[in-house]
């Protein structure tokens, strides 16, 4: 797993290594096209966000300076953005995992017994991605727009005020974050839960914890790194997300994410230092919020 | 919760009337068995006969088709595992990995809120002499050492009844010999009822008071460990508990105090009251360690069984005693272990032998014959598998 590499780096002493030739030829390729699209790009995203404009240049033309100016003008003009990607992305983790807990445990669990119906299960959790991420969502603003059957009969029944809309609301950006990134949430807990082992749990009956209470105390703890796993797959990229919140898709003027404002500066104002320099604090505040996260799930020993 | 205390003493356990069916078989047929209170009970049986069923339906792991389940006169049928007074030492030891060998033996206590909890499971350590790895993880320590938590895990709470599921099975011989002792020395002072399911005849033997031989899913004989071995009731009993020599014939003669059985022209008697049955075709036997053997053909005496000559097909020195392989024509083959009292085997391959035993030794099954013999023969091959796994298991160890 991705993040089990920095989670144990400073746990576990470093073995002794054994340099060799042999090694070094086997990771030149993997090396090689990490430097090449990895490093080379972040260090041109730090470059440009550190530049100014040019003087007598064109717009979109810039110099390369040392401009620190720009982080402290894209925070001053977008923190609402910033605070809004964050909380929405978190409000849609937690709401993932609520929903998929439960269908995660029911396939990994309770469906054991049944691998016929385990496997049509796990395929209809993965089906969405046969089709396009694009297009769900697309479908999904018909689905929920004004016109559609479903906010018609809410209206009709007095449940949604005649003139209010769900498209363009935070609830729908929500919505739309939670259910495209559900199926990241249920793998990994899925694949911890399959191979959870019962006997732990029928020990905690036996030591007088009621089922509840063995949920909380066993289940949970046990389960561990498969809700690490998947809220930080939900989280990371629903953070960054652009597509749900876009108001070509579910979003509006007022659920604009970090993802919208660093399009938006890219491609139509073209101001490259502003975009760069959102990318370098959504990447940076991700990274700290998830070493955080880490360090106090105390999954350290168990990824 | 009810239980906020310990319990004061072991509870006497009622099994009334048990089935249990999975689908496809059944585990446990009509299974009715009373345990007093503080005894050490001991269920013995191949995998396989029900008896770790029996176990989980007492724990309230599994419930049972029918019947009832009564702890200390309280019927306890329908109550979750959580709410029975029962602690069990699983086989696999069930330590949660993500605690402290600490956590996992104050677990039971937390969740029954008993004051002081830390200082329970200190002691409960102090016990079973690992205190020292309280800290520690259940994945850092040995099999031994875990399987020690899981028990102190399970005395911690002073349940009315401990289970113990195979508790000793993947220790080494001398831990297991020590653990033995241990177990049957915390049961005497904490007074508690030890419900113990093994295969090991001679770990059942050694720490019961009572055991109850169990094969296909009901119970053959129950009784103290010296009553199960002398005066073994079944052919599955006579060979799963030591081993016997068995003789099928008709009855030719009866008193009162004994009946006369014609096994293939050998005259074999054996006490009336030692016989299930006293008349048609029955099954008798005697112990290997019982029966004596005769280079010369010694002078026939009323109260010894005489039969022979045969002819010694295998010997095998074992240190303390010798076992040879009698084949005797018509009675088939008879097994005798011989104290190594004078020095070397007393006879050797291809001799020719009597053999003898005392008539009070001897004893009469109650089994069908046809039944007797099928599952004689099914059990002795089992239980030559047994103790080949057993001498390798030695061997390893050596």
């Amino acid at each position: 797993m991705a993040f089990a590499a920095f989670a144990t780096a400073e746990a576990q002493p470093q073995a002794p290594r054994k340099r060799s030739a042999i090694a070094l030829v086997l990771l030149a390729p993997g090396i090689a096209y990490l430097v090449l699209f990895f490093l080379t790009p972040l260090v041109s995203l730090l470059l440009t966000s550190l530049q100014v404009q040019s003087e007598f240049g064109d717009i979109g033309e810039f110099d390369y300076a040392f401009n620190w100016q720009n982080y402290v003008d894209v925070v001053t003009s977008y923190w609402p953005h910033i605070l809004r990607s964050f909380g929405y992305a978190l409000v849609a983790t937690v709401l993932a995992l609520v929903i998929s807990y439960p269908i995660a445990y029911f396939i990994g669990v309770k469906a054991r017994s049944k691998p016929l119906l385990q496997g049509i299960l796990l395929v209809l959790v993965i089906a969405p991605f046969f089709i396009s991420f694009l297009l769900r969502t697309l479908a999904w603003k018909q689905v929920l727009s004004d016109e559609s059957f479903i906010i018609t009969s809410l209206k009709a029944l007095s449940l949604m005020a005649p003139d209010a809309h769900f498209t363009g609301t935070p609830f729908a950006v929500i919505f739309g974050l939670t259910y495209n990134f559900i199926p990241f949430m249920t793998l990994p807990l899925y694949t911890t839960l399959e191979r959870l082992d019962l006997r732990y749990l029928e020990a905690g009956g036996d030591l007088y914890a009621s089922p509840a209470t063995v949920f909380r105390k066993v289940t949970v703890p046990l389960s561990m790194p498969g809700i690490v796993a998947g809220t930080l797959l939900t989280f990371i990229p629903a953070a960054g997300d652009y597509v749900n919140a876009s108001r070509d898709f579910l979003g509006g003027p007022g659920t604009q994410m970090m993802g919208n404002v660093i399009e938006a500066n890219f491609l139509v104002l073209l101001n490259y230092p502003a975009a760069a320099a959102l990318s370098i604090i959504l990447m940076a505040a991700i990274l700290i919020l998830v070493g955080i996260y880490v360090k106090r799930s105390g999954t350290e020993d168990l990824l | 919760m009810a239980m906020r205390e310990f319990a004061e003493r072991g509870a006497d356990l009622e099994l009334v009337g048990i089935h249990k069916r999975f689908p496809g078989f059944t585990a446990i047929e009509e299974l009715d068995l009373t345990i007093p209170a503080g005894s050490f009970f001991a269920l013995l049986g191949p995998s396989g006969c029900g008896k770790t069923t029996t176990l989980r339906l007492v724990a309230g792991l599994d419930e049972p088709t029918n019947g009832r389940i009564l702890i200390g006169g309280t019927d306890v049928t329908a109550t979750r595992s959580h709410e029975r007074p029962v602690n069990t030492v699983f086989q696999s030891y069930a330590l949660f990995p993500h605690m402290t060998i600490l956590e996992n033996v104050a677990f039971g206590l937390r969740r029954r809120r008993i004051d002081d909890p830390a200082g329970k499971a200190h002691e409960a350590l102090r016990l079973v002499e690992l205190d020292h790895l309280a800290q520690r993880r259940p994945q850092q320590l040995s099999g031994g050492q875990q399987q020690r938590v899981a028990l102190a895990r399970a005395i911690v709470n002073r349940p009315a009844l401990l289970l113990l599921d195979e508790p000793l099975g993947a220790l080494d011989l001398k831990l297991r010999r020590q653990m033995q002792l241990e177990l049957k020395a915390i049961q005497e002072e904490v007074g508690l009822t030890f419900l113990h399911v093994t295969h090991d005849q001679e770990e059942a033997m050694t720490m019961a008071d009572t055991v109850a031989v169990m094969n296909k899913g009901r119970i053959e004989q129950m009784g103290a460990p010296e009553e199960l071995y002398e005066l073994p009731r079944t052919a599955f009993v006579a060979n799963f508990l030591g081993q016997s020599n068995l003789f099928t014939g008709d009855v030719v003669g009866a008193t009162d105090t004994a009946i006369a059985v014609d096994a293939a022209g050998s005259r074999i008697v054996v006490p009336a009251a030692r016989a299930q049955r006293h008349s048609g075709q029955v099954t008798v036997g005697v112990r290997p360690e019982k029966v004596e053997l005769h280079r010369e053909q010694p002078a026939a005496e009323a109260d010894r069984n005489l039969i022979g000559p045969g002819v010694v097909t295998d010997v095998s020195f074992s240190g303390v005693s010798t076992q040879y392989l009698v084949e005797i024509p018509g009675a088939g083959r008879v097994l005798v272990f011989a104290q190594n009292i004078s020095f070397g085997p007393a006879a050797a391959e291809g001799d020719r032998v009597w053999v003898s035993w005392a008539v009070e030794h001897g004893f009469g099954l109650e089994d069908t014959p046809d039944e007797a013999r099928f599952q004689a023969d099914a059990s002795t091959s089992a239980i030559a598998a047994q103790h080949r796994d057993a001498l390798v298991a030695e061997l390893e160890e050596h």
